[in-house]
């Protein structure tokens, strides 16, 4: 009834062509941004930013990066833990060495360094594909976590090999550190994931999201029709890879403060962020994002209603936990190959013919 | 199952919306994962004591108790949002039970003004209370076990460590690296070469570090493990052969749960411990009068005197002493947690004051000072007896090596000072 595009007109090519066509869905967007940026700083307090909203944002980059790689350009990676954990150290780097700079330019900085790494590991990808891919990618994930435990000038040779965040601001506002307000940490991590999600959403739908969309559905066809395989892989890589350590540097720095590779950074990351693209949907920005929202705030959301509000003992929610996320990751995969993504495009399809479906 | 969990959940709802006057200790426990062997019984010994408090004493103060419990499953995201939930509750003092998570919360508590226990482990160098204001590691710390291990092979062997290859098998995370600077101190001082043999998270494949053991046939292995790592490392030494009485794991690679699975082979395996093992004290007889017998053990009520039930046990009773101490200060029954701290400053553990609690010559007397945060490193070694499946003290409690390990603590604290530009004070 009121999500539809009757009497919505086009008049030029770029009305046409924006991201949101429908006024509805358009107005909404602008709605959920206004409520993110001029609403929750307002509101928001320690538990909200450091349990929920600021993990969400985080690994909504991560997602983004990964979404990049499988889902548009079709190279499984089970890197991701190795690659954050490269956005974690090289801004830890930037961060010590050049005390100076503002954490704006140091987060970027890690996802350039970042980057170039994701190029290097991303080269075996023009020889081999699926799940030989799939394995070289897991070698990237075992060797950046083996480097960084074994170097250590990537820890600065602290005596217990981790890295922990110093003060740093931008603008003169504390980002990092214990004495942050829950706004500011809050309102750099979207500022960051709102910039990503507009970068991937243009990158996608431009000429080289194209081409990255052509190697994925057949690689052989791709090169006839004159993509090139070994830029648009690498591109892929790069820019999969810049996201995927910005989340990284975010991650330490914002959300931890202090990071051992090991444990944060493993493979048990990898995994956490591809299961996030599986259930939010492969090769989509807003599945991404519902893939994020999904595996951060279930897990809280179940402890919250099974030890605050019933009482039950910790490890058996805990224990529920997993079965409850587990289980509906199989319900997901059965039902909804396409992820969170393909039910809202359904709803969506559902409601622009509500109330009168054919 | 189902009518337990129904239960379960009418006596949630029944219980639930606590009050907030109570002077609250939150638990970061864990109860699941690859660390739960050593989480549940810690857990459950810290929240027993409490109870006991609670229904002898009526708390402390005349203040009733909580013990909310937060499952972190020794992973530090989830440490971090348990501290945030639990922030809010007014929890007075922390004990994460974790190095990772300690590391994660120290400034995070400085910061909030909330106090953080962290007996034997955490970060060696908050023994220095004036950089590290809200942290504690009393009554002893990594260096202090690795010290006290040390010394204990100079007893076995007749003074003289030179030319002696002594192993350190480590959790390669930041608790099995902290012992690291001393031993290579140590090993300068006494003339023993040190191998180091890292074991990755979770720790359920060894046989590569023991192979290289095997080869390298070292007079001694030190350990430091915890969780899954340590049964796996003592069934290992077990099947290399190596001579158990000549393996020594520090405190968090000691209890039942590491030596039961080795079965006959683990006999006379050696840990060090803090604190007194069994559960011939007069305590465990109110335990079973107020907690036990009145149905009101936390868990599964299985753990009662195994060497992590009473660390947890241990662990309770100095925070309910400093709460004390806090009350006694401020000359208020309701504390917060800036006073909390206070009280843990100036905590004066006596052997009378343990006797009266009904734990004599449980632990050692320390004297809590802003310059120490760390007591005075006493520690002593136990051995396992398989047939008789128990611990047993075999030596005395003896100080660590303090011209090596206070130096160490007062570069690392300084370093961290000059990163965090925190100047060094007394409050």
């Amino acid at each position: 009834m009121f999500y539809r595009e009757a009497g919505d007109f086009s008049t030029t090519y770029a009305e046409d062509q924006q991201t949101f066509p429908i006024k509805f869905d358009r107005y909404r967007y602008y709605v959920v941004l206004f409520i993110a940026i001029f609403v929750i700083p307002f509101i928001i307090n320690d538990y909200w930013a450091n349990s929920l909203l600021v993990p969400f944002l985080i690994y909504a980059i991560a997602a983004i990066g990964l979404n990049i790689l499988v889902g548009y350009c079709g190279q499984v990676s089970l890197g991701t833990g190795g690659f954050m954990a490269v956005g974690a150290y090289s801004c830890y780097k930037f961060m010590t060495a050049f005390p100076d700079l503002s954490m704006f330019v140091s987060v970027l900085l890690a996802g350039v360094v970042t980057a170039a790494v994701g190029v290097l590991f991303g080269l075996p990808s023009l020889r081999i594909k699926g799940f030989y891919l799939a394995v070289a990618t897991l070698a990237a994930q075992f060797f950046l976590v083996w480097l960084f435990n074994r170097v250590p000038w990537f820890y600065n040779y602290s005596a217990s090999g981790q890295i922990s965040a110093p003060e740093r601001d931008t603008f003169g506002i504390l980002i990092t550190g214990p004495n942050t307000e829950a706004w500011a940490t809050y309102l750099f991590c979207l500022i960051f994931t709102v910039g990503s999600a507009l970068v991937a959403r243009n990158l996608t739908r431009g000429s080289v999201g194209r081409k990255w969309m052509a190697i994925r559905d057949m690689d052989i066809a791709a090169e006839i029709i004159g993509v090139n395989p070994l830029r648009a892989k690498l591109t892929a890589f790069a820019v999969s890879s810049f996201f995927i350590g910005i989340a990284g540097a975010l991650f330490f720095s914002i959300y931890l403060g202090a990071v051992e590779v090991g444990e944060v950074f493993g493979i048990q990351k990898s995994f956490l962020v591809l299961f996030m693209i599986i259930i939010g949907g492969l090769g989509s920005i807003f599945g991404s994002f519902a893939g994020a929202a999904f595996l951060v705030l279930l897990p809280v959301a179940l402890k919250v209603v099974g030890v605050d509000w019933l009482g039950w003992p910790t490890d058996i929610v805990a224990h529920l936990q997993l079965v409850i996320v587990g289980g509906l990751i199989i319900i997901f995969l059965i039902a909804e190959p396409h992820g969170i993504a393909q039910l809202w495009r359904v709803a969506k399809e559902k409601l622009r013919l509500w109330p009168f479906p054919h | 199952m189902k009518m337990k969990l129904a239960t379960m959940a009418v006596a949630g709802l029944m219980v639930a919306g606590p009050v907030m006057a109570d002077l609250v200790f939150p638990s970061l426990s864990y109860r699941t994962g690859p660390y739960a062997a050593g989480g549940i019984p810690f857990a459950d010994g810290y929240a027993d004591y409490f109870t006991l408090l609670n229904e002898r004493d009526g708390g402390i103060g005349g203040e009733k108790l909580q013990v909310p419990e937060c499952e972190t499953a020794y992973n530090t995201e989830k440490g971090v949002e348990c501290y945030e939930s639990l922030k809010g509750t007014g929890g007075l003092v922390y004990q994460p039970l974790s190095t990772g998570i300690t590391y994660q919360l120290i400034p995070k508590v400085t910061a909030d003004d909330i106090p953080m226990l962290t007996s034997g482990l955490g970060r060696t160098s908050a023994k220095n209370g004036k950089v590290f204001s809200h942290v504690f590691n009393f009554p002893a710390n990594y260096w202090d076990g690795a010290s006290v291990a040390v010394k204990h092979m100079l007893d076995e062997e007749g003074g003289d460590l030179k030319g002696k290859k002594i192993s350190l098998v480590y959790h390669n995370s930041a608790y099995g690296k902290e012992p690291i600077r001393t031993l290579q101190e140590l090993s300068k001082k006494h003339g023993f070469e040190l191998t180091e043999v890292p074991v990755d998270h979770p720790g359920q494949e060894q046989k590569s570090q023991w192979l290289q053991i095997r080869r390298d046939k070292p007079d001694y292995v030190i350990m430091y493990g915890w969780g899954v790592m340590n049964q796996v490392a003592i069934q290992e030494a077990a099947n290399i052969r190596f001579p158990m009485d000549k393996f020594i794991g520090i405190w968090w690679s000691g209890s039942e749960n590491d030596v039961l699975p080795a079965g006959a082979a683990a006999d006379g395996y050696k840990a060090l411990t803090f604190h007194n093992v069994g559960s011939d004290y007069p305590l465990y007889d109110d335990l079973k009068t107020h907690v036990y017998d009145a149905g009101k053990s936390a868990g599964a009520g299985d753990q009662s005197g195994t060497v992590l039930y009473n660390r947890g046990m241990y662990a309770a009773m100095l925070v309910s002493e400093a709460a004390k101490t806090a009350q006694e200060i401020h000359g208020v029954s309701a504390i917060t947690p800036g006073q909390m701290r206070d009280g843990m400053e100036a905590l004066n553990i006596t052997e009378a004051k343990m006797a009266a609690l009904g734990l004599p010559n449980f632990g050692p007397e320390f004297q809590v000072s802003c310059d120490n945060h760390g007591g005075n490193g006493f520690a002593a070694m136990t051995q396992w007896d398989a047939t008789a499946k128990e611990w047993k003290l075999i030596s005395d409690f003896v100080q660590s090596d303090q011209d090596i390990i206070q130096p160490l603590i007062d570069e690392d604290s300084t370093a961290y000072a000059t990163e965090n530009s925190i100047e060094p004070t007394c409050k």
